[in-house]
């Protein structure tokens, strides 16, 4: 080897691992500054129910409830639809496949806050005149065993709330989780699929039996990161989400996030609250460095299918 | 084997294909509908002036919000200075040495969780790192958490761009006698340049409409971008934030949806472009 290129390694790896420094500096940072709640809580922290900043009192389940709940309200949403976008991009003919995912990776490009902005404006108006009132009473969803439970304390809502963010969130996450299912509907070698069809199935017993089950773990990826990316996403929901620290009570209920909770409160915040919302941070921080560790598994499982195929 | 009734399997299967349609009209409807809204409350407020003044509270005249484009701009360029080279240099890494050695392996999961996080905690620790420590929200804040963000993105397209080379291209030019150097950045990265102009581009696109980490790092004011180092920095989507969430005023919604129109525009057209032009080059 060239002295050169000694260099010229030396140079690229401390690039690399600029990485590895960011990582563990983001991990060491949010200890540190949580440190506080931490001993001045312990880890009930993480089941408290109150956040009152007047009496110094912190707990962080209102905000890991409604992050789950958003998270999986816009999961459910937004599966079956970035499901369907990727089977049809796959199935349609050549000339037309590019132009459609490209559009659909558009959604992906378009800002967080001009999603927040459309939510506040059209969405919620919408959600309040025409949706909820149509689940609540025309579906009569109110008057079911456990429908108010569903809905909500009364049923009528403001429009803002959990469904209202799950359905942007959905839009959101859609991009990304029909780009991954699209590799992996794509992975399936023709010839397996060609043969069922050659038997006799019809698209969606192709689809059901051949395509999901050669590729579900790439699937079961997807859904990760579209879930990492609901779980983490602060300015559309910060917009529709209501704001209120209390743990969610149903679909049409406010609530609020991690992520609203710190954009909310951090610029303001002082003392034991500032580091109470640092620890919600590193809360968070967990919540999605385990989601990463679940997606990478699946989709190393899948590229190595793949490298044995090819 | 039960016999499975032709006319339920082909029913199921219509209604499979009725689902598939009725998604990508939802999916592209919604991105219509975003974008004719953007577009048709947007358009009315945008004059030269609406471009060139500064922002001002509410009721004064003459406002515009030409200090939060020129901080936007000034921050998306400042955080490609800042993240680019190390991204370029920790890609070639991995794709060029590391390979598939556990280290790379490492710093290459680093560079993926770097890519999922939540953008908001890059704003908590750069406030923990840069503004707890030099003592106020400042452009430079702003600027490197947008830096942050855009590293991880760069450095495994800059990966995927140079694994596509083929091999046959690195052997010859080795054999041709040049150091690991020469043949990496004269001819294994020139003739992935179109990938990696298209994924630098695509990461300044991303970021520039980023908020979430401006919030508690550059934070928002209403003059023109003057102490970067030491100042509070108006930003395009945090100015949209402040307009909407914590203003009551018509005339400062129109203002937020004229803002809007500007960086839809302008991330789209970046987004189009590079696809367009990457993609004719490639064939």
């Amino acid at each position: 080897m060239h002295k050169r290129d000694t260099i010229f390694c030396a140079i690229c790896k401390a690039g690399a691992f600029v990485s590895l420094l960011l990582m563990v500096g983001i991990f060491a940072q949010l200890l540190i500054h949580s440190a506080d709640a931490w001993k001045h809580f312990g880890i009930s922290f993480l089941w408290g129910v109150d956040w009152d900043p007047a009496m110094d009192i912190y707990g962080a389940l209102p905000s890991i409830l409604g992050t789950l709940f958003s998270t999986v309200l816009s999961l459910a949403l937004a599966i079956p639809l970035a499901f369907a976008v990727a089977l049809l991009i796959t199935e349609s003919p050549e000339w037309l496949k590019r132009p459609l995912s490209q559009c659909v990776d558009l959604l992906a490009a378009i800002p967080s806050v001009i999603y927040g902005m459309w939510g506040l404006f059209v969405l919620v108006p919408l959600m309040q005149d025409y949706v909820q009132p149509f689940l609540a009473d025309t579906l009569g969803i109110i008057h079911l065993p456990g429908g108010a439970w569903l809905l909500g304390e009364d049923g009528v809502g403001s429009g803002f709330g959990f469904l209202t963010a799950g359905v942007i969130l959905a839009l959101m996450i859609l991009p990304y989780m029909s780009a991954v299912m699209r590799d992996v509907f794509r992975m399936t070698p023709p010839v397996l699929r060609e043969s069922a069809y050659g038997l006799g199935c019809t698209r969606l017993e192709t689809t059901r039996d051949i395509v999901l089950r050669y590729g579900i773990r790439g699937i079961i990826g997807g859904i990760f990161i579209g879930m990492g990316r609901a779980l983490g996403e602060t300015m559309a929901v910060l917009f529709v989400i209501g704001n209120m620290m209390e743990c969610p009570a149903g679909l049409f209920s406010c609530g609020s996030t991690i992520a609203t909770t710190l954009a909310n409160n951090f610029a303001e915040a002082t003392g034991l609250q500032q580091s109470a919302l640092f620890a919600l941070g590193l809360v968070l921080l967990l919540m999605s460095f385990s989601i990463q560790l679940i997606t990478r598994y699946y989709l190393a499982l899948t590229s190595t299918r793949r490298g044995e195929n090819a | 084997m039960t016999p499975r009734p032709v006319f339920f399997r082909k029913l199921s299967n219509h209604l499979l294909n009725l689902l598939a349609l009725g998604s990508i009209c939802a999916a592209l409807g919604g991105m219509g509908w975003i974008l004719c809204t953007v577009i048709q409350k947007g358009a009315p407020v945008l004059s030269w002036e609406f471009l060139t003044a500064p922002s001002k509270p509410y009721g004064e005249p003459g406002a515009g919000v030409g200090n939060a484009l020129l901080g936007t701009l000034l921050m998306t360029l400042g955080a490609t200075l800042l993240a680019v080279p190390p991204a370029l240099a920790g890609g070639i890494y991995l794709a060029e040495f590391g390979k598939n050695s556990r280290l790379a392996d490492l710093l290459r999961f680093c560079a993926n969780v770097l890519m999922g996080l939540p953008s908001i905690l890059v704003g908590l620790f750069v406030y923990a790192m840069l503004v707890v420590t030099t003592g106020h929200f400042s452009g430079m804040a702003g600027t490197v958490a947008l830096a942050i963000i855009m590293f991880p993105v760069i450095m495994r397209t800059t990966e995927d761009m140079l694994l596509m080379v083929p091999d046959a291209l690195r052997e010859s030019a080795l054999a041709l006698g040049m150091s690991r150097m020469r043949a990496t950045l004269c001819i294994v990265a020139r003739s992935a340049r179109n990938g990696l102009a298209t994924g630098i581009l695509l990461s300044l696109a991303r970021v520039s409409g980023e908020t979430a980490p401006l919030l508690f790092t550059a934070l928002f004011a209403d003059t023109w971008p003057g102490g970067f180092f030491t100042e509070p920095t108006a930003s395009a989507p945090v100015l949209i934030t402040e307009y909407t969430t914590n203003s009551p005023f018509e005339s400062m919604h129109a203002m937020g949806w004229g803002t809007a129109l500007i960086m839809a525009a302008f991330i789209l057209i970046i987004n189009i472009a590079t696809r367009c032009i990457f993609h004719e080059n490639k064939h």
